[in-house]
């Protein structure tokens, strides 16, 4: 019954018999509280991040186990691969990445002001660190591997360059894994309910969604080799796992927002694409559309988990079920 | 305290800050009369700016929720209960029996000042710090707008100041009158509040006085008065208690809240499985198909 009705209702009866028991209309937002909480109002405060949080998510994910196979492959003598990887190491997660960020703050002209402090309580602050010395190390390992393999300095100095080329990448491999994973943490160490909850599949999805996307995207550029597509098997296979994980961890009202709400259907076909899709469309060697489905799968479920995390801080409800 | 006229601490100048004394807030709604001079108070003193003047339809309460440019906010819950020992509702109107169970209680939120702070712990910049009365501030010409914060704090107090307002972008909270305290003056709230509800004194003056009134208020009928204190969760207490009337959940006030760097470990070792994993996964790869 709509208010309006029930207030006719009411009049007529006032109208009859003068007088009109009971407590009136109920309408929303009052007199006596109806929603969760205290007028429906959140808990905790949704996060304030746009668009280029969850790209960040995805290119770092992407640049930092760039990185990681670019080491894979230096150690294997394979440096043709090496120098694509890293080329989308340093783009990627040196270039886009800090970009991104930087364009994300409420105040980015005071971006430095991430490296005044290093707390190792603060994700994002070891973040910021994390990311800098991918940074760093990526590029300084692309010159050197760049002037290495174009023989810009012969003898000695070629040599040199080989070994800071290794030492750097080395680095950037080291750094990059943290980079493509710390992202999981740093939404997973909040009060979001929805995030909170799920803190151990984040950084498992995020760092293994980077590594799959790395292996996909050097495919794309053309390195049709045994060792990506094992990798991105790999990655889809995990994929998958957490795909079932996810859909069989349901925590009532707490993390409603992933599986009752429209958000959450964009994780889910974000891990379909990533996961049972690319795998499939791999072991039918079809190579590029497997290595797109999974980057599209991973781009998705980033902009997915953002979205459920600004539903479930929205929600009183999830807060007060993921307390009790 | 109430009663001392100029003697109370909300009157009497004090040099807390100077002597490193925790102080904090007990704020009481069993005396708050709903007049929101806290909330003007506290947006002339520190030149908070409005964030629009909407109509919410919820009680008295136009405010809505704390935020950047709300740092005290008064609530007004109308509930169906009775109110202490008082007979409320009138025999013509209800069912017969004279019994129309009924109260408005008001309560003055505001930042809690934890004793473990998430938005402190969270913050990269170290602009939000612990002042010398144990207060949680935030250096606003530190902080650069991350948003890290406002996820991190488990009562849902700290927020970015969106534009077009003014020093838009930042993260703002109460700042406990910081710089009011430091000329040894109470905060504009505290200072400001007719009825004593919002009390500014010494952290353990504080908390004996809180439990006082608990019994008090108890003995005279107010069954369900309890203190909002959450001690024994990993927010290891607030330095802004409450009296509640009730449940905290209808105060939005949450049960067991948490700071999330527990949640740390357990995240950060699964990062590092996950690197391991993909550092042999991609090892592995080249050393058996190439």
């Amino acid at each position: 019954m709509t208010s309006e009705q029930r207030l006719e209702q009411l009049r007529e009866k006032a109208w009859q018999e003068g007088v009109v028991p009971g407590r009136g209309v109920d309408v929303v937002g009052g007199p006596i509280p109806r929603k969760p909480g205290y007028y429906g109002q959140p808990v905790v405060k949704p996060p304030v991040w746009t668009w280029e949080v969850p790209l960040y998510f995805f290119f770092g994910g992407i640049g930092g186990m760039s990185a990681v196979i670019a080491f894979g492959a230096i150690l294997f003598h394979q440096v043709e691969i090496a120098r694509t990887a890293m080329w989308i190491a340093a783009i990627a997660g040196a270039v886009l990445s800090p970009i991104l960020l930087i364009m994300d703050l409420g105040r980015p002209h005071l971006f430095l002001n991430m490296l005044r402090v290093f707390k190792h309580r603060s994700a994002m602050s070891m973040g910021a660190w994390i990311l800098t010395a991918f940074g760093t190390s990526a590029v300084a390992g692309l010159i050197a591997l760049e002037l290495h393999a174009r023989q810009i300095f012969p003898g000695t100095l070629g040599q040199l360059l080989r070994l800071a080329a290794g030492i750097f990448i080395f680095g950037a491999a080291i750094f990059g894994t943290l980079l493509a994973t710390y992202t999981g943490v740093l939404i997973g160490a909040t009060t979001i309910p929805a995030w909170f909850l799920h803190r151990i599949l984040l950084p498992i999805h995020f760092g293994t969604a980077g590594l799959g996307s790395a292996a996909g995207m050097l495919e794309l550029l053309g390195h049709r080799i045994a060792v990506l597509n094992f990798l991105g098997f790999y990655a889809a296979a995990v994929e998958t796992t957490l795909l079932i994980w996810l859909s069989l961890d349901k925590k009532g009202a707490a993390n409603r927002a992933i599986h009752e709400h429209g958000s959450g259907w964009l994780i889910r076909i974000g891990e379909v694409l990533n996961g049972p899709l690319a795998l499939i469309l791999r072991f039918f060697g079809l190579v590029p559309f497997a290595a797109i489905s999974f980057l599209i799968g991973a781009l998705v479920s980033r902009f997915g988990w953002i979205a459920v995390g600004k539903v479930s801080g929205a929600d009183p409800e999830a807060v007060f079920a993921s307390q009790r | 305290m109430i009663g001392e006229g100029i003697q109370s601490t909300n009157q009497r100048k004090h040099s807390f800050v100077k002597d490193h004394v925790e102080v904090g807030f007990f704020t009481d709604p069993s005396v708050c009369i709903g007049c929101k001079a806290c909330e003007v108070a506290c947006k002339e003193w520190n030149h908070v700016p409005d964030d629009g003047f909407n109509w919410s339809g919820n009680s008295y309460d136009n405010t809505g929720h704390l935020g950047a440019s709300t740092w005290r906010h008064v609530m007004f819950l109308e509930q169906d209960r009775q109110k202490g020992n008082q007979i409320v509702g009138s025999p013509s109107l209800g069912n017969g029996d004279g019994e129309d169970p009924f109260r408005w209680v008001f309560l003055s939120d505001v930042c809690k000042h934890c004793e473990e702070a998430g938005c402190l712990e969270a913050c990269p910049t170290g602009s939000i710090v612990r002042t010398e009365v144990g207060s949680v501030l935030v250096q606003n010409d530190v902080c650069n707008g991350c948003g890290y914060c406002v996820v991190s704090c488990p009562f849902g107090v700290i927020d970015r100041r969106p534009s077009p307002l003014p020093d838009a972008g930042g993260a703002f909270k109460c700042t406990f009158c910081y710089d009011r305290q430091k000329s040894g003056l109470v905060p504009a709230c505290a200072k400001v509040c007719p009825t004593e509800s919002i009390v500014f004194g010494r952290l353990d003056d504080l908390r004996a006085r809180a439990n006082e009134r608990v019994q008090h208020l108890k003995q005279n009928g107010y069954g369900d008065a309890q203190l909002y204190d959450p001690t024994e969760t990993s927010v290891g207490g607030i330095h802004a208690f409450f009296l509640i009337l009730g449940e905290p959940e209808a105060y939005g006030l949450p049960p067991k809240p948490q700071v999330p760097t527990i949640y740390l470990k357990s995240a950060w070792m699964a990062a590092f499985a996950t690197a391991i994993a993909s550092i042999i996964a991609t090892l592995l790869g080249f050393a058996f198909f190439s």
